[in-house]
């Protein structure tokens, strides 16, 4: 077998010349910023509790998410990770006999008070799956939706602008520049969740909430998506929940640890990871269980 | 290790049931390739292009066509879809977004019911509600009597293939900033369009062969109209009216109003599919 014969579409190497992200670590290669506190916080929740129905998914959860870090969420199956991360864009509103009780604000407001726009909310705090669900349309108009049920450009080549700029926020445009018209489904499975990245960065967020976004993608995509986080914290404040702890380690500066619906520590990662202050996070970290 | 060359029980076995099953498709296809025969045979002998182009010509001329039936079933299944797609698509929207509600399962409940409710008593219907009080036959009760028959069709089909679309498109709308209906209506929908316009045109097809609707709404009509509000001829009523009478020439003819009739469904089921294909085709489903 020659070796322009090897499909070469899941390592992304369709459209030479290929750059790959340098393997670095990052949280030695940058200083984290100075804690904030008060209405300076990005994310304050306090006294959080979720239940689906009569059970509680999540108990009594209080923490202070710093502006323009990366927090991980790590934990086992089940620990209630991704139920947290999703009420933070109240996106288990959709849940049928979802409650929740508790305080969630974010830049001082908080988004459960009666008479919040969730619409308002979802827009400044951004989604990206762990599946990722480009819609069945082309490349442009998938990065353009949220741009057109939002009105957020008043012409044609502001949306067009706002559509390149997303794209290359998300390490995308080089890559789709000459098939933007094409459909999004059919592209590359890293491709499409970089894609879905640049869909959520097109309404210029201010929060970037990522639920497993690496999960399903081969080392080199999801080394794409580790560098491209990297890059957009100084915009943005990225949550993360993963299921790998080297990819914590990786791109994180703050880690909040989760065991059954509790949060257990919430620590600086290097912290964390060299010496845990909770003997559960030392046994996890360790691979003792979960 | 030996290997027996007497084939094992189970695999005769299997080989027989295989053959069974086989065997019940060939006898389901046989009337199908009869019906075709039939009405292929015995329809391309009177069809010619004036049985296109001119109207029914009395008892005892040769000659004459079935332009103003063929024109009919048009304008009356088009009437139908008029009335029943937006009715059904948005009847399906809501089945699909509050499936579990009470009032939601009473119209799924309502739905399958009038689909099942034989089509001379929807005719019957349609006469008391349309015919009665504008005191004629028009187009538009049959039309009317077309497309409530359509609408259950309609709705419980976008219904089921809405509710493939995966629930991931759905979040991932809502989580952009998009309303509820927004998300339905700009992702949701769309995603499951090449389906939707496939069980509509099969809907179409469906009705477009019905004659007991149309017996006492849009009634018949020996000329050409385009009124709305007259009666109005259709290819079915046609046949049926000249099947039933004791002229050969009539006789020719209601066979060559049938196989227009099944050509048009043909083509359109083979439209609808192809279109749909397409469509699935671009968006790289």
């Amino acid at each position: 077998m020659s070796l322009e014969s090897v499909d070469n579409k899941d390592v992304e190497t369709m459209n030479p010349p290929v750059r790959l992200p340098r393997p670095v670590v990052r949280a030695a290669r940058t200083p984290v910023p100075e804690p904030v506190t008060g209405s300076r916080l990005k994310i304050d929740v306090e006294h959080l509790s979720f239940f689906y129905g009569e059970k509680r998914a999540l108990e009594d959860i209080s923490i202070k998410i710093q502006p323009n870090v990366v927090t991980a969420f790590i934990g086992p199956s089940g620990c209630g990770k991704s139920t947290f991360l999703r009420t933070l864009n109240r996106m288990n509103d959709i849940i049928a006999g979802a409650r929740v009780a508790g305080r969630v604000c974010i830049d001082g407001d908080d988004i459960y008070r009666p008479g919040v726009d969730v619409v308002a909310v979802r827009r400044k705090v951004g989604m990206v799956f762990q599946k990722s669900n480009p819609f069945p349309k082309s490349v442009f108009e998938n990065v353009a939706y949220g741009l057109r049920i939002n009105s957020m450009t008043s012409s044609k080549s502001e949306l067009a602008g706002r559509v390149e700029e997303s794209l290359k926020q998300a390490a995308l445009w080089d890559e789709v520049k000459d098939r933007l018209h094409e459909s999004a489904l059919a592209m590359s499975g890293g491709q499409q969740q970089r894609l879905c990245i640049a869909r959520a960065l097109a309404v210029k967020p201010d929060v970037l909430l990522m639920d497993e976004p690496a999960s399903a993608l081969d080392p080199i995509a999801t080394q794409r998506i580790e560098e491209l986080i990297y890059q957009l914290k100084t915009n943005y404040t990225i949550v993360i929940v993963t299921h790998n702890m080297q990819q914590a380690a990786r791109v994180s500066d703050y880690t909040a640890f989760f065991w059954l619906g509790r949060l257990i520590e919430y620590e600086r990662t290097d912290k964390m990871f060299t010496n845990p202050t909770e003997k559960l996070t030392e046994d996890y970290l360790t691979g003792r269980f979960g | 290790m030996t290997v027996s060359r007497t084939p094992a029980p189970r695999t005769i076995l299997s080989a027989l049931f295989v053959g069974a099953c086989g065997l019940a498709v060939l006898l389901a296809l046989v009337p199908l390739a009869f019906i075709l025969f039939f009405v292929i045979s015995q329809g391309v002998q009177s069809l010619s292009l004036d049985f296109f182009t001119h109207d029914p010509v009395p008892v005892g001329e040769s000659g004459g066509g079935m332009a103003n039936a063929i024109v009919g079933t048009l304008i009356l299944t088009g009437l139908a879809a008029a009335m029943a797609v937006p009715i059904g698509i948005l009847s399906g929207v809501y089945l699909s977004e509050y499936r579990g509600s009470r009032f939601a399962s009473a119209v799924r409940f309502a739905a399958d019911t009038l689909n099942g409710v034989p089509s001379i008593v929807i005719g019957v219907f349609a006469y008391a509600v349309v015919v009665l009080p504008l005191r004629h036959f028009s187009a538009l009760a049959g039309g009317f009597a077309l497309g409530v028959m359509m609408i259950p069709i309609i709705a419980r089909t976008t219904e089921e293939l809405l509710l493939l679309v995966p629930n991931a498109l759905r979040e991932g709308a809502l989580a952009l900033g998009a309303t509820r209906a927004r998300a339905v209506f700009s992702v949701i929908v769309p995603a499951a369009l090449p389906g939707i316009i496939t069980g509509v045109v099969l809907a179409l097809a469906r009705i477009a062969g019905e004659t007991a609707p149309l017996l006492f709404t849009s009634f018949n009509n020996r000329f050409f109209t385009t009124s709305l509000t007259q009666p109005i001829s259709s290819i079915t009523v046609q046949v049926f009216t000249y099947a039933i009478s004791p002229y050969e020439d009539w006789h020719r003819q209601a066979w060559a109003g049938a196989l227009v009739l099944v050509t048009i469904v043909l083509i359109c089921s083979m439209a609808a599919r192809i279109a749909a294909a397409r469509v699935a085709r671009i968006r790289g489903q």
